[in-house]
């Protein structure tokens, strides 16, 4: 297929949240997941070597075209909102989450000292928390988890690309 | 009291007591227990004399505090000589919350969407004038479509599995947690894959239910179109 570049293209622009080459190849039957996924990476080539305003970003098991983190002045302006931010409280629910899922409440507000109800509302809110299922215990408590939003808005692959907690000690360190 | 206090801050005990380490270049490991509590306290005294709500989660630390103070204070005996430092349990908790303080920050560092790299709008007001001109179902066109549902399957592809009792509460508490979360959930997206009869009609008697107690809406844009469940109340 020698359009093929220019249909990922089209396809992986319009697409609201990233899209996988599996998504990508149930709508472009006629091309090899390898395919897909080498025209992928010449793309995101493509944008960076022509220094283009926008990036191919691998997040959440998918492709999203995005501005660069160099424009973020000119986008808010021209939005004309305020940037979505989270408080240090919620950042570290959603840090402990992330590193301890599946996860009770209680084991959350044990490892913060504090009451996390409102701050957990907030994340689940926001999507960016989900409720994974009951843990098989007396009571059976909701446990919890990250979403794939949660790896969209962080800019993740997936879990594993989060350094390690030991990492982040030495960094520290 | 000298102190500058920058309450909101602290996000809780364990924040408090971290800045107070750091504040007096303590080690972790050997935190001198009688100095910390002192000024613990005292930040204390100063949050209640602002008239601030000491969270319980602070004075409970307090209490934690003390009872490691006293029994420091105790006599070591030889034949306890196994037991293990009254610091330590402290230690392990400080140094797991730092640890998480850490991935926090660390996630903050990070090229977040919607803050430092954008994506595409994408401009839902369409769905929610669809919404607005949803029309509210009653319970007999429930019936009906879940009637039209039913019927619509053909009888062998109804898989019987015997499978244990399932609560209807079960199945509500399921509901309302996935409404709680995905805002909207569908009728059909709601009964899953039609093999299951047994869940299908579990499903329909706690969407039932739901109705009465006037926990969710239902609304249909028109006869027989995709039927959009709503919690009755925004939370």
């Amino acid at each position: 297929m020698d359009n093929l570049k220019a249909i990922i293209e089209g396809i992986v622009f319009l697409s609201e949240t990233p899209i996988s080459v599996k998504k990508l190849r149930e709508i472009i039957v006629d091309a090899e997941e390898q395919e897909i996924l080498k025209v992928l990476h010449q793309l995101k080539q493509e944008y960076d070597e022509r220094q283009s305003g926008l990036y191919v970003a691998e997040v959440a098991g998918g492709y999203q075209l995005r501005t660069r983190d160099t424009l973020g002045p000119w986008i808010k302006k021209f939005r004309g909102i305020k940037p979505v931010t989270l408080s240090q409280a919620a950042m570290e629910t959603l840090a402990v989450v992330a590193y301890r899922q599946p996860i009770m409440k209680a084991e959350i507000e044990k490892i913060r000292g504090v009451d996390v109800s409102g701050t957990l509302k907030g994340l689940l809110e926001k999507n960016l928390v989900r409720v994974v299922g009951r843990k098989d215990v007396p009571g059976r408590p909701i446990i919890y988890g990250t979403t794939k939003k949660f790896l969209e808005v962080f800019n993740l692959r997936d879990l594993s690309e989060l350094p390690t907690l030991r990492e982040l000690k030495e960094l520290g360190d | 009291m000298g102190y500058e206090i920058k309450l909101d801050i602290f996000e809780g005990p364990l924040d408090l007591l971290l800045y107070l380490i750091k504040k007096n270049e303590i080690d972790i490991y050997n935190i001198p227990i009688a100095i910390i509590t002192e000024q613990y306290l005292e930040y204390i005294d100063v949050m209640k004399s602002l008239n601030l709500d000491v969270a319980g989660e602070y004075l409970v630390m307090a209490a934690t505090l003390i009872h490691i103070k006293s029994k420091m204070l105790l006599p070591v005996h030889d034949d306890t000589e196994d037991e293990e430092d009254p610091r330590e349990a402290l230690a392990r908790q400080l140094l797991e919350y730092q640890a998480f303080k850490e991935a926090a920050l660390n996630l903050d560092t990070r090229d977040i969407l919607g803050r430092d790299v954008f994506k595409r709008e994408y401009d839902h007001e369409d769905e929610v004038d669809n919404e607005r001109i949803l029309d509210e179902m009653s319970v007999f066109e429930l019936v009906e479509a879940f009637r039209t549902i039913i019927a619509s399957i053909k009888s062998d592809e109804f898989i019987e599995i015997d499978i244990e009792r399932m609560s209807l509460s079960d199945k509500i508490n399921e509901i309302m947690e996935r409404l709680t979360i995905e805002k909207v959930v569908t009728f059909s997206e709601l009964l899953g894959p039609l093999n299951d009869k047994i869940q299908i009609i579990y499903t329909f008697l706690a969407l039932l239910e739901l109705v009465k107690l006037r926990l969710i809406e239902a609304y249909q844009s028109e006869p027989f179109g995709t039927i959009r469940i709503f919690l009755a109340v925004k939370q």
